[in-house]
């Protein structure tokens, strides 16, 4: 068990890498409740969201959701989040749980005179995330909702093991999945319903660190690592989550205009070692023996079996390391302790899953 | 947890097995546990001359790395083949298959200094914890 943003919480409950296969091969199950969760209502939400987040928050038709961030005034990105718009009309924002205090305060700030309410429900909430190609068929005997009809990215009001839940098709691991949000006083009875259905499948719970590995798999970004103050959606590849073509301002609306029209610095790439020293957090990734870049997340890859590091690479480099020849051009490298080992440079995600899944 | 009686051990979670002036070494079970799925071993070279207490390799697990430190003087005439291709033995036998490499000792047949008994071992983990 680990302190991870001040919630107690299993990096691995007997191996991450077992885990971490088990998701991508069968299914796995993770106890999420950490994370934070925002409900906006009233008749301004929509507007209000749209003005604190850089998304169209009020274009999300409702039954859906989108994965969106909320920067700063100068562009830097304070979460990456993800926003379900209920049927009622209320928005439920789903922020990570080292930024959820944070969050809560911009959006209240934010909402302030837009007919909109912001209160934190994290406490009221628990949520069971389901992972892995054999999910939806093993979640199906536990809730009468059609899944089939549960479209990637859609958040349904649901019955689960006779529990009332939200019923979502999202997750952070590149796989197929639900993430149930649910009473926390219900959520031992539902992680149980889950174990036991599942069980014949080979659901297996999984921790924090087979989280990392599938979602970094996945190309999918941390905050902390690949996101951060100093980043601005753009650097990270992202520049699809600003809007900047819906009507009215937002919160860092001139900084991010300003970005999308300057040239790159930096960019987010993929890296994939040739030897099986992992490259890891704040490592420096060199060209030609030259510092060129930093490491933002890197761990060893069960799916590719070979260590894979996500980097802030600058152009110039990334434009050469990217026309370079296959295996043995050596240029582009990880400095990892004290030793330059060889990388080549991919791109993003690592791994995507099979078309059927 | 395992801690075996008739080896010895060191405070950074080494293990020793003594015969023939030679130390066979690797990492306790307490090690294996913390470190989680091991995915790759620098081990020191075979001929290379070692000293107790230097930092003489790295044991590399998913989610981190940590130094290896030397049991003893001596030199290294022996490294595992086999964890190359299979660094998970260090997690599934540490203390038999997942041995790590051989030291010719400077002290011969005798114990060289320094090292804790299984029941030391013990009690060191204990308060640890």
């Amino acid at each position: 068990m680990t302190d991870f943003a001040g919630w107690l919480m299993p990096l691995r409950y007997g191996s991450e890498t077992a885990e971490h296969n088990a998701v991508r091969r069968g299914a796995g199950l993770f106890d999420l409740s950490h994370m934070g969760e925002l409900l906006i209502a009233g008749d301004g939400a929509g507007a209000a969201l749209d003005y604190a987040l850089v998304g169209e928050a009020s274009a999300i038709q409702p039954g859906r959701a989108r994965y969106t961030m909320i920067c700063a005034p100068d562009g830097g990105v304070i979460d990456d989040l993800i926003v379900y718009r209920l049927a009622g009309g209320a928005y439920l924002v789903v922020a990570n749980a080292s930024n959820a205090a944070t969050v809560a305060a911009e959006l209240t700030e934010r909402a302030d005179g837009r007919g909109a309410t912001v209160t934190d429900r994290t406490a009221d909430y628990a949520l069971i995330a389901i992972q892995g190609p054999r999910s939806a068929g093993i979640l199906a005997g536990l809730t009468d909702t059609d899944l089939s009809q549960v479209r990637y990215y859609a958040s349904y009001p649901a019955k689960v093991g006779g529990h009332e839940a939200l019923l979502a098709r999202t997750g952070y691991t590149g796989e197929d999945g639900f993430e149930l949000f649910v009473r926390p006083q219900d959520a031992v009875s539902v992680w149980q319903e889950l174990t036991d259905a599942g069980h014949a499948d080979g659901l297996v719970p999984a921790g924090l660190a087979a989280r990392d590995s599938l979602r970094l798999e996945a190309g999918m970004p941390l905050y902390g690592n690949e996101l951060g103050r100093d980043v601005t959606p753009f650097d990270a590849g992202l520049g699809r989550v600003v809007k900047l073509d819906k009507p009215g301002d937002f919160v860092g609306r001139a900084a991010l205009a300003e970005r999308a029209k300057a040239p790159a610095e930096r960019r987010l790439v993929g890296l994939v070692g040739k030897s099986r020293r992992v490259p890891r957090h704040g490592y420096s990734v060199l060209w030609e023996g030259e510092p060129c870049g930093t490491v933002t997340s890197g761990a060893p890859s069960p799916t590719l079996g070979r260590p894979i590091a996500m980097a802030y690479v600058s152009v110039g480099a990334a434009a050469e390391a990217g026309s370079a020849a296959g295996a043995d051009d050596d240029r582009l490298a990880v400095d990892i302790r004290g030793t330059a080992e060889p990388a080549e440079m991919v791109p993003l995600p690592f791994y995507k899953r099979s078309a059927g899944n | 947890m395992s801690v075996p009686e008739e080896l010895y051990y060191t405070a950074e979670h080494e293990w020793v097995a003594i015969s023939d002036a030679t130390a066979r070494v690797g990492i306790t079970d307490y090690a294996q546990r913390a470190l989680g799925d091991v995915v790759y071993v620098t081990a020191p070279s075979p001929g290379a001359r070692v000293t107790a207490g230097d930092p003489c390799g790295e044991v590399e697990s998913t989610k981190s790395v940590s130094d290896i430190y030397c049991p003893a003087d001596g030199e290294v005439t022996e490294v595992n083949p086999e964890i190359d291709e299979d660094p998970g033995l260090v997690n599934s036998d540490p203390y038999g298959a997942g041995w790590l490499f051989k030291i010719k000792l400077d002290s011969g047949d005798q114990v060289p200094p320094g090292l804790l008994s299984a029941a030391e071992y013990n009690a060191l983990t204990a308060e640890q914890e």
